[in-house]
């Protein structure tokens, strides 16, 4: 932790950065995201194996980016995170520190090649259990995962908080939000929350970084991830495409090329 | 005084099910603990501090239809789902003494001026069975907002653990009497205890009455920007909160036919009072947390002498930010030596 | 026995579309259901839940005077979804309409005062049921003054009762439109709403002022009342917020304590400058 309190306290003190991004105590057990802005406080700043939840999303939040240039303490799935969201124009490395922290030392990561190869060198270990999900519902047969998700779905209430927590989930005025038409149902009954649900899977395909962000978020344990990440999945079976890892990557589902196939065309 | 045991009591739920009345009893889901329409009394949880969600769906639903319209032949029909829809006798078990204050509280608000029809005829159909806590969580502040452990308010029974297997058994109203009334023969009588000695020792942090008279001057105070900093602006808290009310109107259908909903909604969510002009009179997160803290601690007590909180804690639970009301409140209360312990004749 | 539905509709015929202006329209409504008419009663200052069935509702104030038996009017202009649906509608088709909701304009406290009434663009509609009102029971006021004001004079609403104001003898009615929005046959005067009451220099004695536009008419005809004399509490207007209910218990339209739909639409600046800016 030493290492990580020196650094943020030299990238305050010297003004290279206006507030750091990090985690620090929470309620109970728990850790909480912090925004250290003064010297004296970097000491709240922490980092431990209970570290998960994507701190990115707060680099699009109106209040943290009025702060200044933010420095942020990356965990693997963060550096992903930028690295995509500079790939959809969201980010340009020069404006943010991206900080990681390994065997006690502390690096910056400056730029896309830095991130693109911190990227490259660190695949995502996905937690056993939700792999053991994973392949349990991939054995089921259609109906069975209909059913699944019937039976998971029916606890969402729409608050979503899913949406909430995805650092790609940036739009000002969700798909949700427009009326004319109500592409997706207000109401949080059957119809209601699968809309909501596969609207989200497509549009995070080929995008999600697999962060497990929107599982942990959700306040009935539905296990939402699981649909962005075998949506993004697919894509890199069927497009050859990972997301993540290059900060100049042409979005999956949105760009075109000759060579593409089109063997599910009839 | 009224006793129950464990067994009997698994007998009494059990006979409500074969009764026909719908049951709603706390059950273990997705490693978590949900009121759930029973099947089996066997499924019933009782080692646990608190649902994840409250029981408010009971009085007031996700989804309400309030009305259908059908243009039959180009003549419209309306269908008024509050008239003459049969509302079912429910029973709903293992509440908290603060999830029983909240419903009443939560009913009290959709009486005031014009009634709501739907949450007055659920709050009728149903009868409330609560067990006091024994055991609370670091999450819990019931003690601090006018709650308690053991709290009979809005309870139709109420039972409190007191051996291993036995539960003292009160009834705090008519309704209550008479559904214990229909299985007096598995209650048996016992010395009189002290229903104190039996709950959880929720330590009170703060004062409410002190808490809405330090909000009365704080609209513009610069603290709220600091407290807002992580919220992310879901509806988690809004939603698992047994309290809040909040809700908008919804047509589904087309020029056909089609219904008129009521469902949920939270101050929280950025557009929750945006004009279609464009204007949002809550532009940012923090003026929206500020509303949402105010909303409960200062302007419900000072227009209706309501408190907009019974400190479950499921929004601090529920939060994937850890905003934490509890600690909000105690730090806005200032030094936490000066309030006194609240029961005192406990070690 | 069930407790009345408050979230019903009544149904209601549109008899007469009137276009006001570009993308503004008024329905005259009326009953479908006799029994309904009947005992319908509303008062200056209440507002409506009007909607499309399959669209939504949206809250507009009730335009005609509560002295007209036989028709409910409202004013709207087409600018989301639900407007949009009811700008579709012609006469003869059905809306639904809940209501009276919200307070009253205190035309018993205004008794034997002078009335000054200023409005701005599509804030006419509220003030127009009050205005008629007040005519309707006109020898208990002293003078009554309108002055409003439009950005062009296409935008004007009501024409056809603005020509009919300006011929009374018992009222005085003063027109503007923004510089640069006047015709070449324009007759009315030409400025801002506050420029213009600045013009009036309008006498604060024994006077009530009710104010309704939008937020920055508002914001500057407050000061230029002040100046002339008028108290917070002599000082009357509307507040707009979004609504969903319209009985206090979405709560959506809250502003601190007070709900715009139950405590309002009406206000006292001097009630505003208590409330906490969120509106």
């Amino acid at each position: 932790m030493q290492a990580l309190h020196q650094k943020a306290k030299e990238l305050l003190e010297s003004g290279r950065a206006g507030v750091i991004v990090g985690y620090g105590k929470g309620s109970g057990d728990r850790v909480r995201p912090v925004f250290i802005r003064n010297a004296a406080d970097v000491t709240k700043l922490m980092l431990d194996s209970r570290c998960r939840q994507n701190l990115s999303v707060y680099l699009s939040k109106p209040e943290i980016r009025k702060m200044g240039r933010p420095a942020i303490v990356a965990v693997p799935s963060v550096v992903k995170t930028i690295v995509q969201l500079i790939s959809e124009n969201q980010l340009k490395s020069e404006d943010l520190i991206t900080l990681i922290v390994e065997n006690g030392a502390v690096a910056e990561l400056p730029d896309d090649a830095s991130l693109e190869a911190y990227s490259a060198s660190h695949p995502l270990v996905f937690p056993p259990t939700a792999q053991k999900e994973i392949e349990t519902i991939e054995g089921m047969s259609l109906q069975q995962r209909f059913k699944y998700w019937q039976d998971e779905l029916s606890r969402c209430f729409k608050c979503y908080a899913c949406r909430a927590a995805c650092p790609l989930c940036y739009c000002e005025r969700c798909i949700t939000d427009d009326n004319r038409p109500q592409w997706v149902c207000v109401a949080s009954h059957a119809q209601g929350n699968f809309e909501w649900h596969m609207n989200r899977a497509m549009h995070l395909a080929g995008r999600c970084i697999e962060c497990g962000s929107c599982t942990a978020a959700c306040p009935v344990g539905i296990p939402i991830g699981l649909l962005t990440i075998e949506a993004t999945r697919i894509v890199e079976q069927e497009f050859g495409y990972e997301p993540g890892l290059h900060c100049d990557a042409p979005s999956a589902l949105s760009s075109f090329k000759v060579e593409d196939k089109e063997s599910f065309i009839a | 005084m009224n006793f129950i045991t464990q067994d009997n009591l698994l007998v009494f739920l059990k006979t409500l099910v074969d009764s026909g009345k719908e049951l709603y009893a706390p059950q273990r889901k997705a490693e978590k603990v949900f009121f759930l329409p029973v099947e089996d009394a066997a499924s019933i949880v009782f080692d646990y501090i608190q649902t994840t969600e409250s029981p408010k769906d009971l009085l007031f639903p996700k989804v309400e239809r309030l009305l259908s319209y059908d243009y039959d032949d180009g003549k419209i029909k309306v269908k008024d789902w509050a008239e003459g829809s049969k509302f079912s006798e429910r029973v709903l078990f293992g509440s908290r003494p603060c999830d029983a204050i909240a419903l009443k509280t939560l009913a009290e608000f959709f009486r005031l001026d014009m009634a709501d029809p739907f949450v007055q005829q659920r709050q009728d159909a149903l009868t409330i069975i609560s067990v006091s806590c024994t055991k609370s969580d670091e999450f819990c502040f019931c003690t601090s907002v006018g709650a308690g452990p053991g709290d009979s308010r809005g309870s139709d029974i109420l039972l409190t653990r007191v051996d291993d297997d036995r539960y003292l058994v009160e009834c705090p109203t008519e309704k209550g009497k008479s559904l214990v009334e229909s299985r007096k023969d598995l209650l048996e009588k016992g010395e009189e205890v002290e229903r104190e000695n039996y709950l959880a020792k929720t330590q009170q942090l703060f004062s409410h009455v002190e808490i809405t008279k330090k909000l009365c001057g704080s609209f513009d105070s610069p603290a709220w920007n600091e407290a807002s900093l992580r919220c992310l602006g879901c509806g988690a808290c809004a939603y698992v909160c047994p309290v809040c009310s909040c809700f908008e109107i919804q047509d589904e259908g087309n020029n056909k036919k089609g219904d008129r909903l009521r469902c949920w909604d939270s101050c929280g969510f950025a557009l929750f009072t945006l004009h279609t002009s464009g204007h949002n009179p809550r532009p940012t997160q923090t003026t929206r947390w500020r509303q949402r803290v105010m909303h409960k601690f200062s302007y419900m007590p000072e227009r209706y002498n309501l408190i907009g909180c019974v400190g479950c804690g499921r929004c601090s639970r529920a939060c994937p930010a850890d905003m934490n009301l509890k600690e909000e409140l105690s730090e806005l209360s200032g030094s936490l030596e000066e309030i006194p312990q609240r029961f005192e004749d406990h070690p | 026995m069930s407790l009345s539905n408050i979230y019903n509709p009544y149904l209601m015929r549109i008899e007469k579309v009137t276009e006001e202006a570009p993308g503004v329209k008024t329905f005259r409504l009326n009953f479908v259901d006799d029994s309904d008419r009947e005992k319908f009663i509303f008062k200056a200052g209440q507002f409506g839940e009007y909607s499309v069935f399959g669209e939504g509702e949206s809250t507009f104030c009730i335009a005609s005077s509560p002295t007209r038996k036989d028709y409910v009017e409202c004013t709207f202009r087409e600018t989301g979804r639900v407007t949009s649906a009811l700008a579709r509608k012609e006469a003869g088709d059905i809306i639904g309409f809940r209501g009276p909701y919200g307070n009253i304009f205190p035309l018993e406290e205004w008794k034997g005062k002078n009335l000054l009434f200023i409005a701005g663009g599509i804030a006419l509609p509220p003030m127009r049921c009050v205005i008629w009102n007040a005519l309707e029971l006109r020898d208990r006021f002293k003078d009554i003054t309108v002055l409003y004001g439009a950005r062009t004079v296409e935008d004007l609403v009501y024409k056809y009762e603005l020509d009919e104001w300006g011929k009374r003898a018992d009222m005085k009615l003063v027109t503007t439109v923004d510089p640069g929005g006047e015709t070449s046959d324009w007759k009315g005067k030409v400025g801002f709403v506050p420029t213009v009451l600045e013009q009036m220099a309008p006498s604060s004695s024994d006077t009530v002022a009710i104010v309704c536009g939008p937020p920055v008419m508002i914001k500057f005809t407050f000061p230029v009342l002040e100046k002339f004399g008028f108290t917070p509490e002599a000082i009357y207007t509307t507040l707009e917020n979004k609504m969903k209910c319209g009985v206090g218990k979405c709560g959506r339209c809250n502003v601190g304590s007070v709900y715009v739909c139950k405590d309002g639409p009406v206000f006292t600046y001097r009630q505003l400058q208590s409330l906490p800016p969120e509106y």
